[in-house]
This record gives C-alpha cells, structure tokens and sequence, in this order.
C-alpha cells in the first residue's frame, strides 16, 4: 500500500517537475510546481516525517510559490506561449548537472549494503521530539538562520522607505 | 480612545441589527396581501366624463404634447355643434412613465391618474390602451367640474350662461 | 495489514461527514438569507415550501440547469480547475476536525474524526494557504480585468491574514501542547481556551472572517467596485462550486474555532456531538450577524490592520502566553 503511492507520487513528482521546468507559461508552471510540492509532501508523510510534509505545504506551495504568483500576475508577460526556445547550449549546463547527479544516485544505490538500508527505516518522529532536537543540538544555526531572515526584512523596509521628495 | 471608540460603535451597531432581527417585517406579500395606495397615486391613466355625461376630452392635444414619451397620441373631430372630441384616443401604456404631465396639462381635467397599479400583461400590445379601454363613466377627482359651464362659449350655450360668467356687455353703453 | 472493517468505518466517517458539510453549507445559504432579511426588516426567500427550506434545491436546480460558460480567451484548464481547488481544500480540512466524543460501537473505538492526524493543526493552516490557489488563478485565468483585480487582492489578502492566524493559535498550541486535534480538545475538558486566551480568539475570528472572505473584508469580491471580483466570469455549477465553497469554509472554520478555543465537543447535560453543532452554528450566527451589521473595509485599512495591529498582538500574546508557562513551571 505505502510502497504503491511511493511510487505513484513519486512519478507525479517527476512528470510534474519536468513538464515545470519545460512549461513556457509562467503561470502553468507554477501550478506544475505546486503539484509536484504536493506530491512531495504526501512522500515525506509516507517516510514517516509529517511535520515536514506540512511545512513542505505550507512554506512552499503555500508561501513561497503564492508570492511569485502575485509577482507574475501583477506583471505583464504579453504571450509567453509564442517565445521561442532557447536554443540547445544553454540546456548544457543544466543537463552537465542532471547527469552528475544520476550517476552519484546510480552509484550509491548500487554500493548500498543491506544492513545499510535497514538502519535508516523511518521512524516516526513526534513533532515534540523534533522540536527538542532542532531548538538543542542545532540551536545556533536556527539563530543564523533567523538574524539572516531579520537582516532581510530589515533591508526590505528600507528598500522600500517612503523617501521624502 | 479610539480603540475604545471603535469597538463602542461595532457594538453599537451589532446591538442596533440585534434587534431589528425581532422586529415585525414591512414586508407585504405581494400577490396575497395588496397594498392600496393612496388616492393620488399615479398609475393607469383614464378618460372621465363631465357631471353630465359627456366627453371631457375636448382633442386639445395638449397631453399629447406635455407627454414626455410620447406615448399618447389622438384624433380629434367636431360635432355638427362646433363641440370637439377625440375621434380616437390612444395611451400605449407599454411606453407610458406615470409621470403625471398629462393630466397636469388637461384643461378640462379629462384626462387623470387612478391608483390601479396593476396592468401588467404577457402580450405587448394589450398595453396599448383605446379611447373604449380609457374611458370610464364618472368623473373622477373632480367630481363638479365641467369644462363648458366655464368656457366653449358659443358652442353648447349662449354667451353670459355660463357658471362664473357675467352677463355679455354692450361696448356701445360702456361709454365714460 | 489494514482491517478491512477500519477502512469502512472511515469511508463511513468519509461520507457522512461529507453529507453533513454540504448539507450545512447549502442551509447556511438559506439561513443566511433569512437571517439577512430579518435584520434588514425583510421576510427573506419564503416561497419554496414551509419557511422556504426548499430554496437550497431549488437554487441547485438552477445551477445545475445553467449554461457552462467560459469567456474567450480564458486559460482553460486553469479556468475549470480553479473551483475545485477552491472548494476542496475547505471539505479536506474537516478530516482532522474532531466532532464527538469517541463512541465504543460493537467492542470497537470509533473516533468521531476522519483522521487523528498528530500535525492535525498544521493541516489546516496548510490546507488554508492551498486554498489562495482557487481564487488565484481563478481570477487570473478569467481574463478579465475585474477578476484579476479581484484575484489580486484576495491573494494579498488571503496570505497576509494567514499570518495572523497561524500566529493566534501559536498560544493554543503551548496551552495544550500539541498540534493533536483531539489532544487540545481533551485539555480543555476542564476549562475552555477563550478563558485563558480572550486576546487570541479575537484575533483568530478577525483572522478566519478575512479568511472566507466576508464582510466586512470581502474586498476581494466587493461588488460594488469589481462585479464579483475573483468570480465574475464563472457561471452555473462553477460559480457554485466557488459559492458553497466559502459556505463550507465558514462550517470548518466555524468547527476549527469550536475546537481551537470554545471546547471542542465538550459541554454538560447535551450529547458532544450536539455541542459541537451548536457552536459551529454560534460562530455562524455571528459571521452572518457581522455581515448584517459591519460596511466593507477599504485595502489599505485592511493591510494596515492586519500587519500593523493583528499581526504583533498576536506576537505580545505568543510572548505573554510563554511567560506565564514558564512561570507557572
């Protein structure tokens, strides 16, 4: 049963990131993306990490991707549909990529040892338990992390001052 | 304040719907229940005649006129008596607005508006009403009035008969 | 391996739970306009049946019959999909609302809750920010421009409140600690949560009122400045789907704030499921008295309430709340 929609959502995962990135309507892309956060999430709850399957819906597919909606509908983009391609070069980079990235995954999964993939079978973690572990063990990076985000919205605020003419 | 404030005329005005949803409806069940309006409304349009029996309407064209629609429009012809009528009377009330002018403008006080609210109809032309349709056997608001005991001098009385009409005057005898 | 009886007590949950949202969404159409009228000196729909209680058959009669009509140049998958992710993030949200008391049924614990989801809370606050897809691109893939006027500001809207309402129920999170639906329903088996947080639950209902959209913050489908706004160019059961919809929401988020902060199901003499219905319809009742009473909000207020006043009370009460925990130890 899990095993089953694993894979269902994992090729929804896939067709969906692909049809995003191929997509040359902003707009339909998005909502590409968002499947594929979705599909995402529903993965992440399967490996037995609900907390992280909701933020996965909330931050991203329901923060991160309405902004840039908001972005994209305020503009005027005129007809995507009709831009032309770019031409093969500048896949290079991104497929120079891709391919790195599957052979590592071929070669881990071919040198996985058993007992090492029975150690690492999802637990389910309470949100409790994750919460002590990120607020203890990693208690600094989180104050990073949020000095970082307040440096951000500070420097927003004074983008975006009022400026006396 | 103006937290205080605010929030005082939030519940002020929560207060005030509060009881309004206990207060008894004005509203009328149309087709069951009908509202009679008052005697000066003004809906369907009528032709009256005078005390005596006769025509009111004398085909001044003057509703026709003042009419701002032009919905009304008339013939009018003469008896062998000098005594004029509408030879046929049309209000197309499908046009008409009740505005009123009409019967404002009738001198002899014909043509008035009845509180009959209630014409309406599927077919179209039915709304188009002639003088049979219009007019009525009474004489409506102003149930003494008659046009010729004031005025048609020489056509259905002599000179000097009339109600408010002194006698006719020899300029001759008027000599300082 | 599943009990194949378990899958169908949760179909059954499934469905009847389903059955009674869309019922309840449909007589809240009707109660709302009964009540509307009755605050504005009116009768109300009272011509199908007794009391009109056949008007929601015949508004979906009607609906059902109309033409489906979709303006040119409209994106139209976009067009036709956007109703739908209106209208089920709402229904979905009622999975982890918890609405009775457990029953024992044959030997056999049956929760009255679809799912006891562990992140049950988050999943509304997920579900919710999904929810901004619907109008979205609903308004977006109209073209038209009262639409995406429309589908703009709800947008704006939508996300902005969001915060506010994730940061009120923070408070109730530490008071019950857990994001267990039927966890924080079980701490206030003693006392209610709008006890301990009066400050929150006003900022939540502000919060859910913004939420589904309705007077006086239903700036994004003001009438009488843009039509219908994210809605304008649907029609028949579309238009519907959008309409029953924010119906629905205002049944869940009716229930969510039942269960956040009036008691869950909790309350003497009456079964809890009873209880639980009263509250829903409480918190209804208000939503439709509000909308009797209140005149729509302009944009900028609306912004400037939210981020400027909502947003850090909330952020006072989080930090208030927290004290006194760890005060009291």
């Amino acid at each position: 049963m899990e095993q089953t929609l694993f894979y269902i959502m994992a090729t929804v995962i896939v067709i969906a990131t692909i049809f995003a990135i191929s997509e040359k309507h902003p707009v339909h892309a998005i909502v590409y993306l968002v499947t594929s956060f979705f599909a995402l999430a529903v993965v992440f709850y399967l490996l037995a990490a609900p907390l992280i399957a909701m933020f996965e819906v909330i931050i991203y597919a329901g923060a991160v991707m309405v902004l840039f909606m908001f972005v994209i509908m305020m503009l005027d983009q005129g007809s995507p549909e009709d831009a032309e391609r770019p031409p093969l070069m500048h896949y290079l980079p991104a497929l120079v990529l891709t391919g790195i990235t599957l052979v590592s995954l071929v070669l881990l999964l071919t040198n996985r040892s058993p007992v090492a993939a029975a150690a690492v079978a999802p637990r389910l973690v309470s949100v409790k338990e994750f919460a002590i572990t990120l607020f203890n063990q990693y208690g600094v990076a989180i104050e990073i992390i949020s000095m970082q985000l307040l440096f951000a919205i500070v420097g927003v605020l004074y983008l975006g001052r009022r400026r006396k003419p | 304040m103006s937290v205080i404030n605010d929030t005082k005329a939030i519940v002020i005005g929560m207060w005030t719907t509060w009881k309004h949803i206990f207060r008894r409806p004005v509203t009328l069940q149309y087709p069951e229940e009908k509202r009679i309006p008052y005697p000066r409304y003004r809906a369907r349009i009528v032709l009256t005649r005078d005390p005596d029996g006769g025509e009111r309407c004398v085909a001044c064209y003057l509703c026709s006129a003042a009419c701002p629609v032009d919905c009304i429009s008339m013939q009018s012809a003469a008896t062998e008596e000098g005594r004029r009528y509408a030879l046929w009377f049309r209000i197309n009330f499908s046009r008409c607005i009740f505005c009123g002018l009409c019967a404002e403008a009738c001198p002899t006080m014909a043509i008035q508006m009845t509180p009959d609210f209630e014409i309406c109809n599927r077919d179209i032309m039915n709304l188009v009403y002639e003088k049979e349709d219009l007019l009525i056997d009474g004489c409506g608001k102003s149930p003494e009035y008659n046009f010729y005991h004031h005025a048609g001098i020489g056509v259905t009385q002599r000179r000097g008969a009339g109600l408010e009409e002194k006698p006719p005057v020899d300029v001759r005898s008027l000599m300082p | 391996m599943f009990d194949p009886i378990d899958i169908a007590i949760t179909l059954g949950k499934i469905l009847l739970v389903f059955m009674v949202i869309m019922t309840m969404a449909a007589y809240l159409v009707l109660a709302e306009r009964k009540l509307l009228g009755y605050i504005q000196d009116r009768i109300g729909p009272n011509r199908v049946g007794p009391f009109g209680i056949w008007q929601p058959l015949a508004d979906a009669i009607k609906l059902f019959t109309k033409e489906d009509f979709k303006p040119a140049g409209a994106d139209k998958w976009l067009f036709y999909l956007a109703p739908a992710m209106a209208a089920i993030p709402a229904i979905m949200i009622f999975a982890v609302i918890p609405f009775g008391a457990p029953l024992t049924l044959f030997g056999r614990q049956v929760t009255m809750q679809v799912s006891d989801l562990n992140v049950g809370l988050l999943l509304f606050v997920a579900f919710s920010s999904i929810a901004v897809y619907g109008v979205a691109l609903g308004g977006w893939a109209s073209n038209s421009k009262y639409a995406l006027l429309g589908s703009i500001r709800g947008l704006a809207q939508l996300i902005s409140y969001e915060i506010s309402m994730g940061l009120s129920l923070v408070p109730v999170v530490m008071l019950a600690r857990s994001f267990q639906l039927s966890e924080i329903v079980g701490a206030q088996e003693g006392c209610w949560f709008i006890v301990y947080q009066p400050l929150a639950f006003i900022i939540f209902m502000i919060s859910i009122l913004a939420e589904c959209k309705r007077v006086p913050f239903d700036i994004p489908e003001a009438e009488g400045e843009i039509v219908a706004g994210y809605h304008t160019e649907y029609s028949g059961m579309r238009f519907s789907l959008f309409f029953v919809g924010e119906y629905i929401n205002i049944v869940v988020l009716g229930g969510l704030a039942a269960t956040f902060f009036l008691g869950g199901w909790h309350g003497p003499f009456l079964p809890p499921v009873l209880w639980f219905f009263i509250k829903v319809l409480a918190v209804a009742f208000l939503f439709i008295w509000i909308r009797g009473t209140l005149p729509r909000m302009r944009y900028d207020q609306l912004m400037m309430f939210c981020w400027k006043v909502l947003t850090p009370l909330a952020l006072l009460n989080i930090l208030a709340t927290a004290w006194f925990i760890l005060l009291k130890g």
